[in-house]
């Protein structure tokens, strides 16, 4: 009787011992959400990581990463195969709406130099609003169809915004309530998530990996990553927007794509952004 | 219409370069579109840059150059202020034309 | 990198094939039970806004199979779409703590 007890107890102990470890991860349920310390380590990362690197030029992607490409890249920034879309982008947003309003009707300063602010979080919505979701806001107000938010259109209407914000820093705020914080933690779990039949996250390529290859493409540090957005893509023959590269880096993982706009884009965006605060803003971007 | 070709060609002494960015969408002829059917081949065929009257650099593509094109070369001889006149036919027949001043 | 790429492919294939057992007789109503349950298993992995390209694309081949009468063939896909959802269940759950561990601090 004695021993059975004594067995049971030292099982139970193991057990609990057992549960007590599993938990004990590095950030318990208790750790406060704090983005600014979050934003401080994100960029001390890649900054101890390249140290050669200047702090604007991340937003560069690749081409901050590789020598030869950047030569490259700089060659081709004399003659951007952007200028199309951006063109379009600028005619697009100039051209009124059936109703005689305009996108300049929605934005502040009339939509110029403000992309940088981009994704905030509305107060009355609860949720996080990004450009190309305000730009179909303002389209459906206005009696217009939405724009799809993978294609053309959409990239060139960002491409032009953005073009109007180079060089601005990223000025992303979040507001002290309690669900803006949860949209950003939210974004930086969806960010660090494994996911896909290859079961990588966001951080497998653009943390563990920047500078390394994938196949044969260079990977883009994480810092800075969404300041270049929207970007003409060499393997797209186009403009793609940030909505795009977040789906097809998911079905490129074998992950089933969530819809553009769902709230894991809208919330990993903002968190992408927030953590890039005060790096440049260098839309559209050019990338391989 | 606004003209298809950008260019830019700058002197250095005994040397112009030249870069050019030409919107067309090159299709090859092979690519299907969402429907599952060919988008036909509709690509440039030849480009031409020509300076005082002769040819200093041509190009016979077909469908493997991908879409808005963007050539980059150099050629001996070129003033500043003279003019340089690139232009394009495609396998449809349509062409197009500019003139640029050599900077 | 490949070799990150090579382990998770492999460990994940694993787990898909253990699960798949030697092809049974070809009946229809095997298929069925088969392909219900890959389906149940990867409405849930949609729920967790977790499911894999790959758990479609084998459902679709499983399908496709029985649609031609090759019930023993359909079945084996089944059986290997549901592996593939329950891995992607299992992702997503382990996910939701591990995710930490990859964190910048």
């Amino acid at each position: 009787m004695k021993r059975r007890s004594a067995i049971t107890l030292v099982s139970a102990a193991l057990a609990f011992a057992a549960l007590t470890l599993a938990s004990a991860l590095p950030s318990d349920a208790a750790d406060k959400v704090d983005p600014v310390a979050d934003a401080k380590a994100f960029r001390k990362f890649f900054t101890d990581k390249f140290p050669k690197v200047k702090l604007e030029d991340f937003v560069n992607g690749p081409y901050s990463m590789n020598e030869d490409l950047y030569r490259q890249w700089q060659e081709k920034e004399q003659f951007p195969p952007y200028e199309f879309s951006l063109e379009m982008g600028k005619e697009m947003f100039s051209k009124p709406f059936k109703n005689g309003k305009s996108y300049a009707d929605c934005f502040p300063n009339g939509g110029i130099g403000i992309r940088q602010n981009y994704p905030y979080f509305d107060e009355k919505e609860g949720k996080i609003i990004t450009l190309e979701l305000a730009l179909n806001r303002c389209r459906e107000a206005n009696g217009e169809a939405p724009y799809s938010y993978v294609r053309d259109e959409m990239a060139a209407l960002t491409a032009y915004m953005a073009f109007t914000s180079r060089g601005k820093p990223m000025d992303i705020k979040i507001p002290d309530d309690p669900r803006a914080l949860a949209a950003y933690e939210n974004g930086k779990e969806y960010f660090y998530t494994r996911r896909g039949q290859l079961n990588f996250s966001c951080a497998t390529c653009h943390v563990q990996s920047p500078g390394e290859r994938i196949r044969a493409e260079i990977l883009a540090p994480a810092l800075g990553i969404v300041n270049a957005m929207p970007i003409y893509r060499s393997e797209w023959s186009g403009m793609g927007t940030t909505s795009r590269r977040f789906t097809t880096c998911n079905s490129q993982i074998r992950g089933v794509p969530l819809s553009p706009q769902d709230d894991e884009y809208r919330n990993v965006e903002y968190y992408l952004s927030y953590v890039s605060n005060g790096l440049p803003i260098s839309g559209p971007g050019a990338r391989p | 219409m606004a003209s298809t070709i950008r260019v830019r060609a700058t002197s250095s002494g005994e040397t112009t370069e030249v870069q050019a960015l030409i919107q067309h969408p090159m299709d090859s002829g092979f690519v299907k579109d969402a429907k599952g059917e060919i988008i036909p081949a509709h690509f440039i065929q030849q480009l031409t840059f020509e300076y005082d009257g002769k040819n200093v650099f041509t190009a016979d593509w077909g469908g493997g150059v991908s879409k808005d094109p963007y050539v980059k070369f150099a050629f001996k001889g070129g003033k500043k202020g003279d003019d340089l006149k690139i232009s394009w036919v495609d396998n449809k027949g349509a062409t197009d034309t500019t003139t640029a001043k050599i900077q | 990198m490949r070799n990150m790429m090579q382990k998770s492919a492999l460990v994940l294939a694993l787990l898909a094939a253990g699960a798949v057992s030697a092809p049974a007789a070809g009946s229809e109503d095997e298929f069925k039970a088969a392909y219900a349950a890959a389906e149940t298993a990867n409405k849930e992995a949609g729920k967790l806004r977790n499911q894999w390209t790959t758990t479609a694309a084998t459902l679709a081949a499983s399908k496709k199979a029985a649609e031609a009468g090759e019930f023993d063939k359909a079945t084996a896909s089944a059986k290997e779409a549901e592996a593939l959802a329950k891995a992607s269940i299992f992702q997503a759950t382990s996910e939701k703590t591990r995710w930490k561990e990859l964190e910048i601090r």
